[in-house]
């Protein structure tokens, strides 16, 4: 579950407001688009959510955890019941596919035998079963970006968020990892997953909720699936 | 925390040592020049401590007694001469056997049979604690009823006390200096590292990772090539200082200084050298990583 409300954030040094007056809600289980032109805010709405940054104003509250008040030594604790994928992937490069995936249950202080059970699983569920040993570069850069699903998935976290996923892969690959992120939310895991994109044919091509934001402000918010805000 | 967990920590400490070889490397490099360029200056700094406390010690004063005292009455004035705080040792030598020490100065001891012991006074050879109060310790044994004159070569232990404050302050402002360069290279060369691991700190963050957790990694690393350093450094010392040690004894000079060895000098150069090169490596990476931490 993600609320904003009302919530406004400017950055440090900064005098324009990155996000303004913004309220929208995310339910449990629900596949949401966030799309909008560079500078509308996309990525401060995603440093919003894993607490990188603080609202100025308004409430804030992700999977539970109020964000406006929370204590920095709770941020791990929010962290984890998030899943991230960039862009540009951020895999460790030297680690091996599996360990980039087992790292992130090391983290939450999972024991070597869940790791040992759960990862082939999840590595297997976004299609890298025989790939475990490679190292990131050793790989396509659509196997390197379902690595990072396989990462950001191996803890089950209540949701998942996508910044611009798609932005390093072709048009097949993309949509590929789209189907993944629908498999990931509809069928397997129930996950609630946030995508931001600017891809208009993609978002296009599901049927699921876009939030259109501009200048720190949603604009449009609508459940036909439809991406009819045209970006600038 | 589970034992299993803290040794996949540990692993990922030696994992990072590997896999940044070329910055492992460079940090191992800098502590052991550091090390052992400090430790040198030390160590001269003791040797030529060592053989002023050799010269000083050999440094005495000589206090003779009135002529009109007997050997009896000389010898009486010893706990005097004792109460004073500065008087390290003192040794009574009379008449008798001052001029036997005085004739076998000379190969020829004939010259001395006629000469009656009697023209010399008894006397006391003190030794001092700090040639540098010798004045007031010479003021003092005069103040001793008995006492008539005090040898004392104050110019002398002026000198030494001159020598010793010189080696002293420019060894402390070399250590200085040194400690100053080595902090400021040893920080740039693991900010230069762990600039190369902000990403990966970075995602460490995002997945959840406590500042406990990502800083683990780092501190075994810091420890592991901390000890390195050091143990090299040692070594690389003992080597060093015992080469120097064997030109400087069997040369002309060794016949005036004596270099102290350096199995004396070890067991405190051993854990300085362990101590410093931990401190330098544990705190140099944690302090390092720290703004990376606030995220």
């Amino acid at each position: 579950m993600v609320l904003f409300d009302n919530v406004s954030m400017t950055y440090p040094g900064g005098d324009v407001r990155a996000i303004d007056d913004m309220s929208f809600a995310i339910d449990d289980g629900e596949f949401v688009f966030l799309v909008g032109p560079s500078g509308s805010g996309k990525t401060s709405i995603i440093k919003l959510i894993t607490g990188e940054v603080r609202a100025d104003e308004g409430e804030l509250n992700v999977n539970g955890f109020d964000l406006r008040r929370i204590r920095r030594g709770r941020l791990p604790a929010l962290r984890r019941t998030i899943g991230v994928i960039f862009q540009d992937f951020r895999l460790i490069d030297d680690m091996t596919v599996y360990d980039n995936v087992a790292f992130a249950m090391h983290v939450v202080g999972a024991t070597n035998r869940e790791i040992r059970r759960r990862v082939p699983y999840v590595l297997d569920l976004v299609g890298l079963s025989g790939r475990e040993k490679r190292f990131p570069r050793e790989v396509s850069g659509g196997e390197q970006q379902r690595v990072a699903v396989a990462r950001a998935i191996v803890n089950s976290p209540q949701l998942l968020i996508a910044d611009e996923p798609t932005g390093n892969l072709d048009p097949a690959r993309s949509l590929e990892l789209m189907l993944l992120m629908d498999r990931i939310n509809d069928n397997e895991m129930g996950t609630t997953v946030l995508v931001v994109t600017h891809e208009k044919e993609l978002v296009n091509s599901f049927s699921k909720r876009v939030v259109a934001i501009e200048d720190g402000r949603v604009i449009s918010d609508g459940m036909d699936g439809y991406y009819s805000y045209e970006i600038q | 925390m589970r034992s299993s967990k803290i040794g996949y920590l540990i692993k990922e400490g030696f994992r990072s040592i590997a896999t940044h070889g070329f910055m492992s490397f460079a940090s191992v490099t800098i502590i052991v020049a550091c090390l052992v360029i400090m430790g040198s200056f030390t160590l001269i700094a003791v040797n030529i401590g060592s053989m002023l406390d050799g010269l000083e010690a050999e440094n005495q004063v000589v206090a003779y007694v009135e002529e009109t005292f007997t050997e009896e009455e000389a010898r009486a004035l010893q706990p005097e001469i004792e109460y004073i705080s500065n008087v390290r040792l003192c040794r009574f030598v009379p008449r008798q056997q001052a001029m036997e020490e005085f004739a076998t100065q000379f190969e020829d001891q004939t010259l001395f049979q006629d000469v009656d012991a009697s023209i010399l006074r008894d006397r006391y050879i003190i030794y001092l604690n700090d040639i540098s109060l010798m004045e007031q310790t010479q003021a003092d044994l005069y103040n001793i009823i008995g006492i008539a004159n005090v040898q004392a070569h104050l110019g002398v232990a002026q000198g030494f006390v001159a020598v010793r404050n010189v080696v002293s302050a420019v060894s402390l402002i070399l250590v200085v200096v040194l400690v100053v360069v080595s902090v400021f290279i040893m920080s740039n060369t693991v900010k230069l590292a762990t600039l190369s691991r902000r990403e990966e700190i970075a995602i460490m963050k995002m997945v959840g990772a406590s500042n406990w957790f990502i800083r683990f990694p780092f501190v075994v690393e810091g420890l592991v090539l901390g000890l390195l350093g050091a143990i090299i450094a040692f070594l690389l010392e003992w080597g060093v200082y015992d080469i120097v040690a064997d030109r400087i004894m069997s040369g002309l000079i060794g016949r005036l200084v004596t270099v102290i060895p350096f199995a004396h000098l070890s067991p405190i150069v051993l854990p300085v050298y362990l101590g410093v090169g931990l401190a330098v490596g544990v705190f140099g990476s944690t302090i390092a990583i720290r703004n990376y931490l606030q995220v």
